[in-house]
């Protein structure tokens, strides 16, 4: 069924009775081709590029809980491609290429808004950091500017720039960096997917492999036995859970990041706003609320929750950067389960046992490279090699030394 | 036409008279009402507008639970959106305004959504506005951004300041009614330290709105007095105007504290505080909050919580309506009934579910006209009292994720057995709906605490009152209405969208309320969250234990980000650390770098120097030449050694050693 | 979170910086030590759904070490200890 405004119309005047399920609830098979662990926004894109990209379709998408509810629900919505390093920039420019076509290409409205991204700038240091950043993102074909402290005053004069501990000097600037509507993007692939003839089946957790002679046959699930050439994991800060059953160690640690979002109001942010000082950064939703965010708690966990400090230490960021915020109410925090990779950034690789594959390690910055994430996934599930883009994202190399290191931090993950 | 549906009685004083503005006009209500009551008071029944079709929305409720009274209160830089007019203390000179509208709140230019209702149904904005694309960014958008979010922001810096504290208990009370007071009471006779906090500016809960006796008394005098009695005991602080708003881990709270928002201006004091509160033991007794039902056209202005009616009569001398209609399932409703009889005021019908009478449609755009029932009876009535039974209070138990339990015989969800640590919860919240058991099971609760605790001495008498009666039939909604029900009504999702959502393949809990925005509003679905969910079960065949709820979330209630931000903000954001040569550099002219919270002298300029290069080298020539000499204090440590080296530092350290 | 500190009793846990599972108490000898041995070491993790032991450095303290024994489902802590005490008893200090 494809949607449009007339179909709108046509339905609403009829009783809006014509809605078809947006993906079927199919049984369980024996057997596929591929099975997807995880019905996350990963696993769900990488089903749907697998079908409509790469025609394969007996595939599987297994899901422990309902779709999108793990961490492609939890965040903070926002889609940037500034990264520094060779490995991981043309990646996320790739991705926000395929952002800019995907409600296009999956007839599903996930609200992508190009609204563009500051990233603010308090010192000279920080400036040249930025400077720099900005000329590797445009090396990879990303759009990016150097903003002097008037020309953010003009973008956003609601800003403190004069009573400010670390006053704002200047921004690096994406315009078309933005935001979208995260759930929207789950259900649109999932919708992809299911309508190629990718079944998704919620409720049903993967509980061990079939792994025999160095090769992975099938997974064990709440639901019985599956049979598949390829299983590829794809579950975020789950990851070390899942590969422990197939006798994997990760570099993984799971952390929880929390987000926030204050009551609905009139426009007042017009894109996002990132703060250099502190870690906070922030954008306004299509339904007026607020939606901010900070840095991680910093203890491995996975309860999906987080304590004060964190939320304290987010709302003076807020204060500090735009004091008009303060009357604003916050109406909901919550928080995902990051998996916190030992060098900041993710895995797209194969495993040393045949037909198991391996998708994680995105910490906090997983949403925007959803789409890449996807595209790439299925792409060396397709065709055993990895895109070019995702050539460096290998489960090896910490033992070769290709760490892709953007904040040096070296093999502490609650840093990254 | 001053205050047309005063009544007599009530807690407000009506020797201080207040003077107000409402959208510019002036009214007249008396200390001690909200906001609300005094609109309600001066017969005002439209106070706002919704989300999404822009209807006409009235006063809902009489707490912090409420969906549609949403003000802008105050004006210039502090002026506060999305407001509730039923948690606000009337004072003198306060101004409002209502919200989310174009053009006057009567002739809503926004309005012409509602005729478009049926394309704007859950979820369409998925189906839509993708084509052309570059209208996505230049029309589609902005016009979804401009009627979005409610309430204004002045763009102003805010005015107020904000402080951060620290507490420490033995127990933390969390609801002053009649469970709180009495475990407080019990807890703090047997000399342990306890915090009894409220949101209310008084205490007593339910007490104030009903017509209980306790001990012989008069409710809301017992509280008064008791209350009275915890505020002399040392080892008890009573804090009103106190939300305990999140529950973190082990016995740590997040708790709000409004000082100076029932007050014209703060004064320079601070406006409210962020305590983060440690505490062995805490007894929870929120309370229940009543849900309602969905029949169609359930959202006129005139259309109320039957307790709530209940409390602007007994507790504010308010009237919603000369002409009251009561709709309801359960026993309570009943009592709205009778106390509005007992004060004078016409009461034309009891619509009981249970008798199998229900209410299918009403009219009256601007204010509940009239009510048509299923068997074609047509009430003109102008307030609908509407009761669909109550859920106990469990949001601050299930904020570690665990989900609550369904009582069938309550047809409400009570506490899970896995409770956050140093938790029981006591009263209503717990599942004691009637008096005399909220009061029992407080007195027990606290009785064991201080057993637990070691604490010796008897924790006295249990107070006396009766169990009124309790008789509940689950009725969520009325499935003969043609006309459309609401279930948020903030965000206008009706039970049509409810069924549309399951359509279309979403079917679990958390999927519905994603997909709908059912419950995603300032009021979180407190009245609302259940009907949704029993709409939905009757669509998966499946039972409401087997469903389960959407997760709990702090806050219990919004906090403003000021509060949490503090006094860090500005230059107090993060300290300065100067070293000991700071002043004389300069008094030298040094321009100086952030290091971290440092500020390090970089460079001196000399008259003459164009750049910073120039100084730099100056300087480096100097150093190489003859001498040069540089403050690094901030990369220095202080290494005390010897035998009473830790003595020497006990009275610097924070901690002993 | 609270740290019950051996000496120092309840502490608030923002007094505290994460270092992470104490397993790295038993770091190899980075002479004979094999490659693997040193990338297991310094970059795998066990990261598990449930109890832990972890490594806590009290920055604003009394700048301890610490080894807690903590459940990442639940945040409960069952057991903090002197990390000293720990690598002693696993002969990995004198």
């Amino acid at each position: 069924m494809r949607y449009s405004a007339l179909k709108l119309l046509k339905e609403g005047l009829t009783g809006n009775k014509g809605w078809k399920p947006v993906w079927r609830e199919p049984e369980l098979k024996k057997e596929y081709d591929v099975i997807i662990i995880g019905g996350g926004g990963h696993g769900l894109a990488t089903a749907y590029y697998l079908s409509n990209k790469f025609g394969i379709s007996n595939i599987a998408v297994l899901e422990k809980g309902w779709i999108g509810g793990g961490n492609v629900g939890r965040n903070t919505t926002i889609i940037r491609s500034n990264y520094f390093l060779e490995g991981n920039q043309p990646f996320y420019e790739f991705s926000m290429k395929l952002w800019e076509g995907l409600e296009e290409e999956f007839n599903y409205n996930a609200m992508v808004s190009q609204r563009g991204a500051l990233y603010l700038i308090h010192s000279d240091a920080q400036r040249d950091s930025y400077a720099r950043r900005g000329n590797a993102m445009r090396l990879s074909g990303a759009d990016a500017e150097l903003l002097d402290k008037r020309a953010v005053r003009d973008m956003c004069p609601f800003l403190d720039f004069d009573n400010a501990r670390f006053p704002i000097q200047g921004a690096l600037w994406q315009p078309r960096a933005g935001t979208v509507r995260h759930d929207a993007v789950a259900w649109g692939y999932a919708r992809g997917a299911d309508a190629k003839g990718v079944d998704i089946i919620q409720n049903c957790e993967v509980t061990g492999f079939d792994i025999g002679g160095g090769v992975c046959r099938g997974v064990q699930t709440s639901r019985g036995a599956v049979w598949a050439k390829k299983v590829a994991v794809c579950v975020a800060g789950s990851s070390s859970r899942v590969m422990e059953t197939a006798g994997i160690r990760l570099p993984i640690e799971s952390h929880v990041l929390q987000a926030y979002v204050t009551e609905g109001l009139k426009p007042v942010i017009p894109g996002v706003i990132a703060f250099g000082a502190g870690h906070f950064y922030i954008s306004q939703s299509d339904k007026g609320g607020l939606v901010f965010g900070g840095d991680i708690d910093g203890y491995n966990t996975y309860a999906q929750r987080g304590n004060l400090p964190v939320v304290e230490d987010a709302c003076e960021g807020g204060m500090a950067l735009m004091p008009i915020i303060g009357r604003s109410r916050l109406l909901r925090t919550w928080g995902g389960l990051m998996d916190m990779s030992m060098d900041g950034s993710p895995f797209i690789d194969k495993t040393h046992i045949d037909g198991l594959y391996f998708n994680g390690g995105w910490c906090y910055g997983g949403f925007k490279a959803t789409p890449a994430s996807g595209f790439c996934y299925a792409h060396l599930l397709a065709t055993d090699r990895p895109h070019d883009t995702a050539t460096a994202y290998r489960l090896d190399r910490f033992r070769t030394g290709a760490v892709i290191d953007e904040k040096g931090q070296g093999n502490q993950p609650n840093l990254h | 036409m001053s205050q047309s549906n005063r009544i007599l009685g009530g807690q407000v004083d009506r020797a201080q008279a207040l003077s107000f503005a409402w959208n510019g006009t002036t009214l007249t209500g008396y200390q001690g009402d909200t906001l609300a009551s005094a609109l309600l008071a001066n017969g005002q029944r439209l106070v706002g507008r919704s989300f999404k079709y822009h209807r006409p929305r009235g006063i809902f409720t009489a707490g912090s639970e409420e969906p549609n009274a949403l003000v802008q209160l105050r004006s210039g830089a502090a002026q506060e959106p999305n407001t509730r007019a039923t948690t606000v203390e009337l004072f003198n000179g306060l101004e409002a305004t209502s919200q989310n509208h174009r053009g006057s709140l009567k002739h809503d230019l926004m309005a012409v959504m509602d005729l478009m209702s049926p394309f704007l149904a859950a979820g369409f904005y998925y189906k839509t506005f993708m084509w052309p694309k570059a209208f996505w960014e230049k029309l589609y958008e902005p016009m979804i951004r401009g009627s979005a979010g409610l309430g204004r922001l002045s763009m102003q810096d805010d005015p107020d300041i904000y402080d951060h504290g620290y507490l420490h208990c033995d127990v933390l009370v969390i609801g002053a009614g009649p469970a709180g007071l009495t475990a407080a009471l019990a807890a703090g006779r047997v000399g342990l330290r306890v915090i009894l906090a409220d949101e209310d500016f008084t205490a007593g809960g339910r007490l104030n709105s009903e017509t209980y006796d306790v001990d012989g008394q008069a409710g809301a005098d017992w509280a008064a007095a008791l209350t009275g009695e915890l505020e002399a005991m040392d080892n008890v602080r009573v804090m009103k105007r106190t939300t305990v708003f999140g529950v973190y881990d082990h016995g740590i709270y997040g708790v709000l504290e409004r000082k100076t928002d029932h007050l014209a201006s703060s004064d320079g004091k601070p406006r409210q505080v962020h305590w983060r509160l440690y505490s062995k033991r805490t007894v929870l007794c929120a309370g229940a909050t009543e849900r309602s039902i969905a029949f169609g056209n359930n959202d006129r202005p005139g259309i109320m919580m039957a307790g709530a009616v209940r409390s602007y009569a007994n507790r504010f001398g308010v009237t919603a309506g000369q002409k009251v209609a009561v709709f309801t399932n359960n026993d309570d409703g009943l009592r709205t009934a009778q106390d509005l009889a007992a004060k004078g005021i016409e009461v034309l019908g009891i619509i009981d579910a249970r008798a199998g009478d229900f209410v299918v449609d009403t009219k009256g755009r601007h204010g509940l006209r009239k009510v048509i029932l299923n068997n074609n009876t047509q009430i003109e009535a102008d307030c609908l009292a509407v009761s669909g039974g109550w859920s106990p209070n469990v949001h601050l138990t299930s904020h570690h994720r665990s989900r609550p339990i369904w009582r069938d015989d309550l047809a409400a969800f009570v506490p899970p057995q896995d409770l956050p640590f140093g938790m029981v919860v006591a009263g209503a919240a717990n599942g004691a709906m009637t008096l005399s058991a909220a009061i029992k099971d407080a007195h027990a609760a606290a009785t064991a605490i201080a057993t637990d605790l070691g604490a010796g001495g008897a924790t006295g008498a249990v107070p006396q009152a009766s169990d009124e009666d309790f008789d509940i039939k689950p009725f969520w909604h009325v499935a003969q209405s043609k006309k459309r029900a609401w279930v948020d009504l903030q965000n206008d999702v009706t039970t049509k969208d409810v069924k549309q959502s399951y359509q279309e393949g979403f079917r679990s809990v958390e999927h519905l309320k994603r997909y709908t925005t059912l419950g995603m509003a300032t009021d979180q679905g407190k009245t609302s969250n259940i009907l949704g969910l029993a709409l939905m079960t009757e669509a998966t065949g499946k039972t409401i234990e087997d469903t389960g709820t959407t997760i709990f979330r702090p806050p219990y209630n919004p906090v403003a980000i000021g509060a949490l931000a503090g006094r860090a903000r500005g230059k107090d954001f993060r300290p300065y650390r100067l070293t000991p040569s700071h002043e004389w550099a300069q008094d030298n002219g040094a321009d100086f770098v952030e290091s971290g919270a440092w500020l390090r002298a970089q460079w001196f300029k000399r008259p003459g120097e164009k750049g910073w290069r120039d100084s730099v080298d100056r300087e480096v020539t100097m150093t190489r030449k003859s001498v040069g000499i540089c403050d690094v204090t901030t990369l220095g440590k202080i290494d005390i050694q010897g035998r009473d080296a830790a003595e020497f530092l006990n009275p610097f350290m924070p901690t002993l050693s | 979170m609270i740290i019950n500190h051996p000496r120092l009793g309840p502490r608030d846990s923002s007094e505290f910086v994460y270092k992470g599972d104490a397993n790295l108490i038993d770091r190899p000898d980075g002479l004979t030590a094999s490659p693997d041995e040193m990338h297991d070491y310094a970059y795998l993790r066990d990261n598990p759904a449930g109890l832990i032991r972890e490594l806590w450095y009290h920055e604003q303290g009394d700048r301890s070490w610490l080894v807690v024994t903590r459940n990442t489902l639940t945040h409960e802590i069952e057991a903090v200890k002197m990390a000293r005490d720990v690598a002693r008893a696993r002969g990995r200090a004198k």
